[in-house]
C-alpha cells in the first residue's frame, strides 16, 4: 500500500518567546513493511541538525531556531510504501538489549486494577506460548478501556485510565505496556501514524502501539485500540519506554509563553 | 596482646616506618603551639572557602568540615601495590561500561545476570549502542577503600559519575605546606599538585573526532546553591578551563556552543558535575532546568564528550559492586589485585535469610544510597533499631546488600589529650582518557568520634593530608 502522510504542527505564542529547540523522531523507522519513497521534514527558519540514528533505531534530529518568534510550523510530508508483516517488527537495526524494556515509568507504573486485570487474563493460560498470551493482553485492554476521546488528558498514567475505565491510545499502550511488565513481557511505547479506514473502527491519525518482546520472534506490535497488530495501514515512527519517551516531538520554548499548539495529521492511501 | 584494629602507626605498639619522621613531630609539639596551628588551618580553609560537604552527604553546607593536622602516610612501596590494584579496577569498569552498552559480552558469557545490568534504572537506553571518544565512560573513577591489616585492603564501594572530594586532597596538602614547611623537608612527599593537569589531560584526550583544535574544555556545575560548587570553580580555576551553568550552553545544529562576550564558541568537551537526570530536558526530565536541551543529541552523534559518560552509573551501583572481581579477570584476564568486601544480595532469598538472622553483626545498606543514610551498623545499633529495620528491610529486600562490620585501620589523630587512633578510609581519584593516571596522593576521611567506623562528613568526620613517601 502506498500511504502519503501531511502532518502540521502548528504553536502560535501570545507574546514573542525568545527561540524554540526540539528533538524531533518524525523520520519513519527503517524496517521490512515499510519503505520511504519521499519524505521532508520542514521548520521555517529554523537551523536543523544532521539527523542521526540512536540506539533505538529512531530517526533523530535537532531543530532550533535562536530568533524572536511568534510561531513555528512543522511540516512533515511524506510517501511510503507498506506491506502487512502481521505486526513483527523486522529488518529493524537496533541496539537496546530487549530486557532494558522491562522498567516501568511514572506512566506505566501497574496499580492493583492492572494486576487483575493481567491475573485475569492469564491465569488459566499460565503455560500458553508468549506470543498468546500476549494477544490475551492486548485483548484484556481493550476490553477493559473502551475507547472514549476526552475520557484522559495528555499527562494521565496508565494506573488514571484503569480507575476511568475508558481512554485513547496512549492509555491503551501505556496500560498494555504495564501488563506485560507484569507478564515478564519486555514492552514499549511506539509512535506513528494510522491510515484512517472506513470500517467504523476508532482510530486516531497520530497513533500509538505498544511493542511487546516474545522470545524467537523479536518485537511484535499490538494496538488494543484497534484490537490488531499494525499492518500495511501503519507506519512506525519510533518507540520509548512510554508516551514521553517515544514523543515524535520533544521540544523547549526560550523564554516561554503561552502556546496554542494547533496539529493536523493527513494520511490517505494512494488508488493503485 | 594484639590490637582488634590494624593501627597504621603503631603496630601492636611498634612505631611503623612511614611514620618514623612523625613521632618526634608530635612529640614535641607544645599544647599551646598546636591549638595555634589547628586555629590557622581552620582559618585558611575558611579563607580559601572550602566549606562544602562531600557530595550527596547532604548536611550543612556552610560548616567547615574538621581538618585533623596528623597526616595519613604510605611509603611508596605501599602506595606502589594499592597504585596497580586502582588502575586495574578503574580500567576493568571502563570496559564493563563500554561492554554493556554494546555488545554485553560479560552477560552472554553468563557472568553477570542481564537483569541486573540491564533493567537496572542507571542502566541508559539512551546510550545504548553508542561509543564515547576512547569507548571511556568513567573519566574520573573514586575508589573508596578501607584497610584492616599491614597488607590488606578492600574495596568499600565504586564511584563511576562524578566522585567529589578532590578539592580536600589538594587543599589539605596546601595548608599542611603552609603550616609545616619543615616537615615537607624532612621527609620526601610524593608531590599531588599535578592532578588538575593531569585532569585536563585526561579530559582533553577524549575530545570528540569532529574537534580539529585544542579542545575547549568546560565544567558544568548545577550553581553556587550545590553543595560542591566550591570544588566546582575551584578545579576550574586550576585547570585553566570556563565554569559554566546550563544557561551558558546553547546547542544549535550539531553542536553545543558556549556564550562568549566575543560571540558562540564552539565546546567540545563538558567535564559535568550534574546528574544524567538534569543532562538534558528533551532527552530525560523535562522540568530540568539545570542542564542544555538537545544536548544529548549533540553527544550521540558525536559533537562534543560529556564526562562522565551518561549511563557510567550502572557500572558503581551497589548491587553490580558484587562483580567488580569479575569484570577484572573477564576483561583483562588478571586477578583482581584489590579485594572486595564479602557482601550479601538480600534480593538472593538465602542471603536475605542469612542476614536477618545475623543483624547484629552485620552492616546493611541501600543499594542506591549514599553518604551513610539509611544504613543499619549492627554492632553499634540497640535492638528495637534492628528489629524496625528488620521490618524495612523484609518490606524491600532487593533494595538492601549487607557487608560484615571491618576491621578499619586507625591512624593517630589529634584529640584534646594529645593523640589517639581513630579509624579512616581512602578515596584515590584515578583519571581515565588516552592514558590511567594515579596522583600519589587521595583523600583520607577519619572518623573523629572515639570508636566510630562512619566517616562520613555529615556523621562526624573529618578529612586529613595523604603522604606518599620516598623509600630511602
Amino acid at each position: 500500500m502506498i500511504l502519503t502522510v501531511l502532518h502540521k504542527t502548528r504553536y502560535d505564542f501570545e507574546t514573542p518567546v525568545a527561540g524554540i529547540i526540539q528533538s524531533q523522531r518524525l523520520t519513519p523507522a527503517r524496517c521490512d513493511g515499510q519503505r520511504v519513497i519521499d519524505w521532508q521534514v520542514e521548520v521555517p527558519g529554523a537551523v536543523m541538525g544532521q539527523v542521526f540514528r540512536d540506539g533505538a533505531g529512531d530517526y533523530i534530529q535537532t531543530v532550533s531556531l535562536r530568533k524572536p518568534a511568534t510561531h513555528i510550523e512543522v511540516t512533515v510530508s511524506g510517501t511510503v510504501e507498506t506491506t502487512d508483516t502481521s505486526g513483527v517488527l523486522r529488518g529493524h537495526r537496533e541496539r537496546v538489549p530487549p530486557r532494558a524494556y522491562m522498567r516501568a515509568t511514572p506512566r506505566t507504573k501497574p496499580n492493583r486494577a492492572i494486576a487483575e486485570l493481567v491475573a485475569e487474563a492469564l491465569d488459566a493460560h499460565a503455560a500458553a506460548p508468549a506470543l498468546e498470551r500476549a494477544h490475551m493482553l492486548a485483548a484484556a485492554v481493550a476490553q477493559a478501556l473502551p475507547y472514549r476521546p476526552g475520557a484522559t488528558h495528555a499527562h494521565t498514567t496508565a494506573a488514571e485510565a484503569m480507575n476511568e475505565g475508558a481512554g485513547v491510545c496512549q492509555d491503551h499502550t501505556h496500560v498494555l505496556i504495564a501488563c506485560a511488565h507484569l507478564a515478564d513481557l519486555p514492552a514499549r511505547y511506539v509512535a506513528g501514524y494510522l491510515n484512517a479506514t472506513d470500517d467504523g473502527s476508532p482510530h486516531e491519525a497520530s497513533h500509538a502501539w505498544a511493542e511487546l518482546f516474545i522470545d524467537g520472534l523479536g518485537w511484535v506490535g499490538f494496538d488494543a485500540s484497534n484490537k490488531c497488530c499494525p499492518n500495511e495501514h501503519y507506519i512506525r515512527l519510533g518507540s520509548g519506554l512510554d508516551a514521553q519517551d517515544a514523543a515524535p516531538i520533544r521540544g523547549l520554548v526560550l523564554g516561554g509563553a503561552t502556546e496554542a499548539l494547533d496539529v493536523t495529521v493527513v494520511i490517505e492511501a494512494q488508488q493503485q | 596482646m594484639t590490637d582488634a584494629y590494624f593501627n597504621e602507626m603503631y603496630d601492636n605498639g611498634n612505631l611503623r616506618t612511614p611514620y618514623r619522621m612523625l613521632e618526634s613531630w608530635y612529640q614535641n609539639m607544645p599544647a599551646e603551639f598546636r591549638a595555634g596551628k589547628q586555629a590557622e588551618a581552620e582559618d585558611l580553609f575558611r579563607r580559601y572557602g572550602i566549606t562544602f560537604a562531600v557530595y550527596g552527604e547532604g548536611g550543612d553546607p556552610d560548616r567547615l568540615i574538621p581538618f585533623d593536622m596528623f597526616p595519613r602516610v604510605f611509603t611508596a612501596a605501599e602506595w606502589r601495590r594499592l597504585e596497580r590494584g586502582i588502575k586495574q579496577r578503574a580500567r576493568a569498569l571502563n570496559a564493563f561500561l563500554s561492554d554493556v552498552y554494546e555488545r554485553g559480552e560479560i552477560i552472554r558469557a553468563g557472568r553477570i545476570p542481564a537483569d541486573l545490568v540491564y533493567r537496572n534504572d542507571a542502566y541508559e537506553i539512551a546510550v545504548a549502542g553508542f561509543r564515547p571518544p576512547l569507548g571511556v565512560f568513567s573519566h574520573i573513577v573514586g575508589i573508596d577503600l578501607v584497610r584492616t591489616g599491614a597488607d590488606q585492603f578492600y574495596v568499600l564501594e565504586d564511584n563511576c559519575r562524578t566522585p567529589s572530594g578532590v578539592s580536600y586532597m589538594l587543599e589539605n596538602r596546601e595548608v599542611m605546606m603552609r603550616m609545616f614547611p619543615h616537615l615537607f623537608q624532612e621527609n620526601r612527599v610524593a608531590p599531588v599538585d599535578g592532578y588538575a593537569r593531569l585532569l585536563k589531560r585526561t579530559l582533553a584526550s577524549v575530545a570528540p573526532e569532529k574537534c580539529d583544535r585544542a579542545p575547549n574544555v568546560v565544567l558544568l556545575t548545577p550553581g553556587h546553591f550545590n553543595s560542591a560548587y566550591y570544588e566546582h570553580s575551584f578545579l576550574a580555576d586550576l585547570m585553566g578551563i570556563e565554569l559554566v551553568e546550563g544557561q551558558d550552553l546553547f546547542v544549535e545544529g550539531d553542536f553545543c556552543w558556549m556564550r562568549t562576550t566575543e560571540g558562540p564558541k564552539k565546546v567540545d568537551v563538558i567535564y559535568r558535575r550534574i546528574d544524567d537526570a538534569f543532562l538534558d530536558p528533551l532527552c530525560f526530565r523535562p522540568d530540568s532546568a539545570l542542564g542544555v536541551p538537545g544536548l544529548m543529541n549533540v553527544y550521540r552523534s558525536g559533537g562534543v564528550t560529556i564526562c562522565s559518560a551518561p549511563g557510567a552509573g550502572v557500572a558503581d551501583d551497589k548491587a553490580i559492586y558484587t562483580y567488580v572481581p569479575e569484570m577484572v579477570r573477564f576483561y583483562l584476564g588478571e586477578e583482581p589485585l584489590l579485594q572486595n568486601v564479602p557482601t550479601w544480595q538480600c534480593a538472593r532469598s538465602d542471603d536475605l535469610k542469612y542476614v536477618q538472622e545475623h543483624l547484629s553483626e552485620l552492616v546493611v545498606k541501600e543499594v542506591h544510597g549514599s553518604g551513610g543514610y539509611g544504613m543499619l551498623v549492627g554492632p553499634k545499633s540497640d535492638r528495637a533499631t534492628i528489629e524496625a529495620f528488620s521490618a524495612r528491610l523484609a518490606e524491600n529486600p532487593s533494595n538492601y546488600i549487607a557487608q560484615p562490620t571491618l576491621a578499619l585501620s586507625t591512624c593517630p589523630t589529634f584529640v584534646e589529650a594529645g593523640i589517639a587512633p581513630r579509624h579512616v578510609d581512602l578515596r584515590p581519584y584515578c583519571l581515565v582518557g588516552r592514558d590511567v593516571d594515579l596522583v600519589p596522593g587521595a583523600l583520607t576521611r577519619v572518623a573523629l568520634t572515639e570508636g566510630s567506623l562512619v566517616v562520613n562528613s555529615s556523621q562526624g568526620g573529618g578529612v586529613k593530608d595523604t603522604w606518599v613517601i620516598a623509600e630511602e
